[in-house]
């Protein structure tokens, strides 16, 4: 990393520990941290949920109210004892000398003020400005966060733009000021992977020409290694790695990174290529972290020792470990991977006469808008919501199809149409060669047990009155016609199928964790043993620790029961580890058709060459620049019309992109079926391949 | 925007024609001949005959509602069973009573109702946002006629006592009084309806300050380092007010005609003893017409509850 010019310290915490009062006991939020930012540096703090990292941010802008409170430890802002400041005091720090951008800027900003108020407003207030010059400064900075019309944004009401616009115009509001120390809590965590990318970037620019710091947290590696200097990593109120960026990647040195670092999959893995591991079991509820190393119960090479509280060691040049046995670590004298691998289903090989699982051929989903009196007075045609058009998929026995899309791209609506949710306007939708009625009314016992789906808020989709084992029971007698007693006996067996103790069955689940929801959701439905199994977004919702565990967990259940998958996610690099064969979609379409491995392999969709280059890869050595989608995603009332990326695709070709439909073509060597008009080979022949950690190998 | 307020409007006409068809329908099913009830047992069948001619009672139901609708709308509400006056002047004169009622209410129940709202909700669990609890929740608890007994041995008989100027416990208005004369006999009708309705707004400014403090924007308007008063001022009240304003409007209608039992107690000529009066006096034409006004009141209060919403929300506006 470059070291930028003016090395002075913006941000000094030492021995910082914060409590919440719950029921009139105070826990530890932040447990003794330390940590110092730099002018110019940007810090990554990485954490999964509780963890205390948004505790930590709160603490060092000294907002945590009445409940949090700061038990020990000192908060430097330069020169400034942050801790000492009484509430005017504080105002006068907030917004000139730190800043926040936080993570939904939808409920961020006032919602009855237009976006350039409330812009000009803290120019006006911080920086002494008359209106017209704040007004001025206010385009000036909706410019430079490159919004392309200012002047629009400025009056609109937050509502009125996309979140990817809200965002840039919260960047704006914080980097205005040129404050000392800029906070950005999961800037674009709720933000789709394509804007994210240009998000990112904005960011990066904007704090290059600043001698701002930055504190970055965020619970994606991937975004870490692209944009972070240094990385500071929390587990369970604990600082527990601190250490350069490049360093922590290339050798941790505590085995929770460790764990965080092999259970996600790298963009351009796949089952074949790298096995991913789980760390096991859970994060402690907060006030139930173990006594002694707060990682011990999960640690893979926890001793004796690990019962007393390890320090923050000095583990080399400026790098930290809260772990006692680091050097060992870093003498490669014990490994801290995790032992559990995640299981890789072994897909049947199809012979022909099988017939296939799902075939979805032609299939559209439009959903009529009502029209208003003006219009049916004016004779116009009624409006549709094209939400799906033209699909074709095809799931083979025992096979996992992967869908990716972006929000909008109708891939949920894929999967309601599919489990009779949603009727469709046109094609079919056959199971086991037999046509799936529309309703689900109209479908009977056998198809309800033959297809079963979870969704990805398993705590909407549970009834939280009914105990975890009367849900799993209905469907093993409603489905399969078990006895009570039958059903009683299995109860135990599927709770043991997803690690769950029997005792489980009990419970309410209110009582449950979200990981440990989406195993009861998963065991509902298998339940019922289904040929195919609908996963929507099935771990997006879960921290990244226990995200592997449930793939895991999936992944055996497959290879127990031959059934099929249809794995739908926004994540290409789950996708293109798990999948045999994955869709890309978008605005309704399908823009790619492609074998896991081929996914990574030029010829690619321009689509997806976007999408793939937007993924911060968690490897900082792979920085390499987006490639950019201008504006958003059109909706889906008003779709383009020939090829309907045409409005945003960097290899646009001219008129016939706008004016015909593309074709499928097939690219010779790899087989995989691109809807464009450029020619696979043209394709191939300009795009760059993706590095991946496969890819050195080879 | 247009389309919400023509829709809102399409609405209002609805419940209006509904209302007026069915107190129209009402008084047909009523049992008794409208000529025998004006002309008394005695009148003779000719009489009888030549009534229903006049009042038309010959025609179908449907033209019959359709006169008696033109006629409303043109102003002619005939004429009273029981005083033998036009009903419209009556009407008319009743409501300007409650109007300056409604107004002298809500002149001081909304700015002393918002101001301890907002005290309330900037100090939840606070002593004095307990006190302001306490204190609301129990003056709504009491029946109207109680707090108007109470402020009439208050502040009439005691200041009375007291050899004070005191307020009148009798506010029979004269008809031909002006605003300024009738002021005094309104204040302690009006603080009667006031206090009920002060408690009301207080306990929903409170929860509506309360609510929007939660708010993410809220912290972002504290980091950009504004004072807390603009933060509280400029962000927060903005929004926390929506539902109180809507439900000021709303109320409106209640104050108008509602407030059957505060008139009783203090004898005020508004609309609502004019409805217990024709009631009494099975005064039909005049009923009538006081229901309809009624209802009007209503439908117009929400209407401009809705309006005045959709106003201040731009999440509608620019709809
Ligand atoms: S201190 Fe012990 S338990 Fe904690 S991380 Fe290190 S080895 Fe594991
Ligand atoms: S058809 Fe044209 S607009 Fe569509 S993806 Fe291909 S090049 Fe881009």
């Amino acid at each position: 990393m470059v070291t930028k010019s003016a090395d002075r310290c913006v941000l000094d915490i030492k021995g910082l520990t914060v409590a919440y009062q719950q029921e009139g006991e105070w826990l530890e939020a932040v447990r003794e941290v330390s940590l110092s930012i730099h002018s110019g540096e940007t810090y990554g703090l990485v954490g999964e949920s509780g963890s205390g990292k948004t505790t930590l941010i709160l603490a060092v802008m000294n907002y945590l109210g009445d409940r949090g409170s700061i038990r020990s430890g000192e908060i430097q802002l330069g020169d400034i004892d942050l801790l000492s400041l009484n509430d005017t005091q504080l105002r006068q720090v907030w917004g000139s000398k730190i800043a926040l951008v936080p993570q939904n800027p939808q409920s961020a900003l006032n919602p009855s003020l237009q976006v350039g108020d409330q812009l000009i407003e803290i120019l006006r207030y911080q920086l002494n400005l008359s209106k017209k010059e704040a007004e001025n400064q206010a385009i000036e900075w909706l410019e430079r966060v490159h919004l392309a019309d200012p002047i629009r944004v400025a009056e609109s009401y937050p509502h009125q733009i996309s979140g990817g616009m809200q965002q840039r115009a919260m960047i704006a509001m914080a980097l205005c000021t040129a404050p000392d120390l800029l906070i950005l809590d999961e800037p674009t965590t709720n933000l789709d992977v394509t804007t994210q990318a240009v998000i990112l970037d904005l960011i990066r620019e904007l704090i290059q020409d600043q001698d701002t710091g930055v504190l970055y947290v965020t619970h994606n590696l991937g975004v870490i290694a692209q944009i972070c200097d240094r990385v500071a990593v929390m587990y369970d109120s604990d600082l527990v790695e601190d250490a350069a960026t490049h360093d922590l990647f290339s050798q941790p040195l505590h085995p929770y990174t460790q764990g965080l670092i092999d259970s996600i999959p790298h963009l351009g893995d796949t089952k074949d290529s790298i096995q991913l591991r789980a760390i096991s079991g859970q994060i402690p509820p907060i006030g139930e972290a173990p006594s002694g190393c707060v990682f011990r119960t999960r640690c893979p090479i926890a001793i004796e020792i690990c019962n007393s509280r390890p320090p923050l060691y000095l583990a080399g040049d400026a790098r930290y470990s809260r772990c006692h046995l680091w050097e060992e670590i870093d003498r490669h004298e014990i490994s801290t991977h995790q032992p559990t691998l995640v299981g890789t289903p072994v897909p049947i090989p199809t012979q022909e006469e099988q017939p296939l699982t799902l075939e979805v051929n032609d299939l559209s989903i439009h959903f009529s808008i009502r029209r208003s009196v003006a219009e049916v007075i004016r004779r116009q045609p009624a409006r549709a919501v094209r939400a799906v058009n033209q699909v074709d998929l095809d799931i083979s026995p025992g096979s996992t199809v992967g869908l990716v899309g972006e929000s909008g791209s109708g891939k949920t609506t894929i999967a309601r149409g599919i489990m009779g949710l949603e009727a469709k306007s046109n094609g079919s939708i056959e199971l086991l060669q037999i046509p799936l009625p529309d309703k689900l009314s109209q479908r009977d016992l056998e198809t309800l047990r033959l297809l079963q789906i979870v969704f990805q808020n398993p705590q909407e989709a549970l009834n939280p009155y009914l105990p975890i084992g009367e849900t799993l029971r209905r469907p093993l007698i409603r489905l399969l016609g078990l006895s009570k007693t039958e059903a009683d006996a299995r109860v135990g067996e599927l709770l043991a199928a997803v690690r769950l103790p029997p005792s489980y069955a009990g419970r309410l689940p209110g009582q449950l964790s979200g990981g440990e929801i989406q195993r009861v959701a998963l065991a509902r439905a298998i339940a019922s043993n289904p040929e195919l199994l609908v996963l929507d977004e099935p771990i997006s919702s879960l921290d990244v620790s226990v995200q592997a565990a449930i793939l895991n967990l999936v992944g055996e259940l497959q290879s127990d029961h031959q059934n099929s998958l249809l794995f739908i996610s926004h994540d290409l690099a789950i996708v293109g580890y798990l999948a045999d064969q994955i869709a890309v979609i978008y605005l309704g379409s399908l823009m790619e058709v492609t074998g896991p491995g081929d996914l990574f392999h030029p010829p690619h969709h321009p689509y997806t060459e976007a999408l793939l280059s937007s993924i911060p890869q968690v490897d900082p050595a792979s920085r390499e620049p987006p490639i950019y989608l201008e504006g958003d995603i059109p909706t889906p009332a008003e779709l383009p019309s020939g090829c309907p990326f045409h409005t945003r695709c960097p290899r646009f070709l001219g008129e016939i992109c706008t004016t015909t439909t593309p074709p499928w073509q097939v690219d010779q060597s790899t087989g995989k079926r691109i809807f464009c008009h450029i020619p696979p080979n043209d394709l191939a022949a300009v795009q760059k391949r993706i590095i991946t950690r496969g890819s050195s190998d080879a | 925007m247009t389309r919400f307020i023509l829709r809102r409007l399409g609405f209002l006409t609805l419940t209006v024609l509904l209302t007026s068809l069915l107190v129209f329908l009402v008084t047909q099913w009523l049992p008794g001949d409208v000529c025998r009830i004006i002309l008394g047992r005695e009148a003779g069948q000719g009489a009888i005959e030549t009534c229903r001619l006049e009042l038309g009672l010959d025609q179908p139901l449907p033209i019959q509602y359709l006169n008696w609708l033109g006629d409303f709308l043109t102003g002619d509400w005939g004429i009273s069973f029981s005083t033998n006056l036009p009903i419209y002047p009556i009407v008319m004169d009743r409501m300007g009573n409650s109007l300056m009622l409604a107004l002298v209410a809500l002149l001081i129940s909304v700015p002393l109702g918002v101001a301890l709202g907002i005290i309330a909700g900037l100090n939840e669990n606070k002593p004095i946002d307990s006190t302001i609890n306490v204190g609301s929740l129990s003056v709504v608890g009491l029946p109207e006629f109680v707090t108007g007994l109470v402020l009439i041995q208050v502040f009439s008989f005691g200041l009375r006592d007291l050899g004070l100027p005191y307020f009148p416990a009798n506010s029979s208005i004269p008809p031909d009084a002006n605003f300024l004369e009738a002021l005094p006999m309104l204040i302690l009708p009006a603080l009667t309806a006031m206090l009920v309705l002060l408690a009301y707004i207080a306990r929903l400014t409170r929860s509506g300050v309360i609510e929007e403090l939660k708010q993410p924007y809220v912290r972002t308007a504290d980091l950009k380092g504004l004072p807390r008063r603009t933060v509280i001022v400029k962000h927060v009240l903005r929004n926390a007010l929506l539902p109180t304003i809507t439900i000021i409007a709303i109320s409106t209608g209640w104050l108008i005609s509602g407030l059957v039992v505060i008139e009783n107690v203090f004898n005020y000529p508004g609309l609502g003893r004019l409805m217990i009066f024709a009631i009494d006096r099975r005064d039909l034409p005049l009923l009538q017409a006081v229901t309809m006004v009624t209802v009007l009141g209503f439908a117009l209060a929400n209407l401009g509850a809705d309006l005045l919403y959709g106003l201040l929300n731009p999440r509608i506006r620019l709809e």
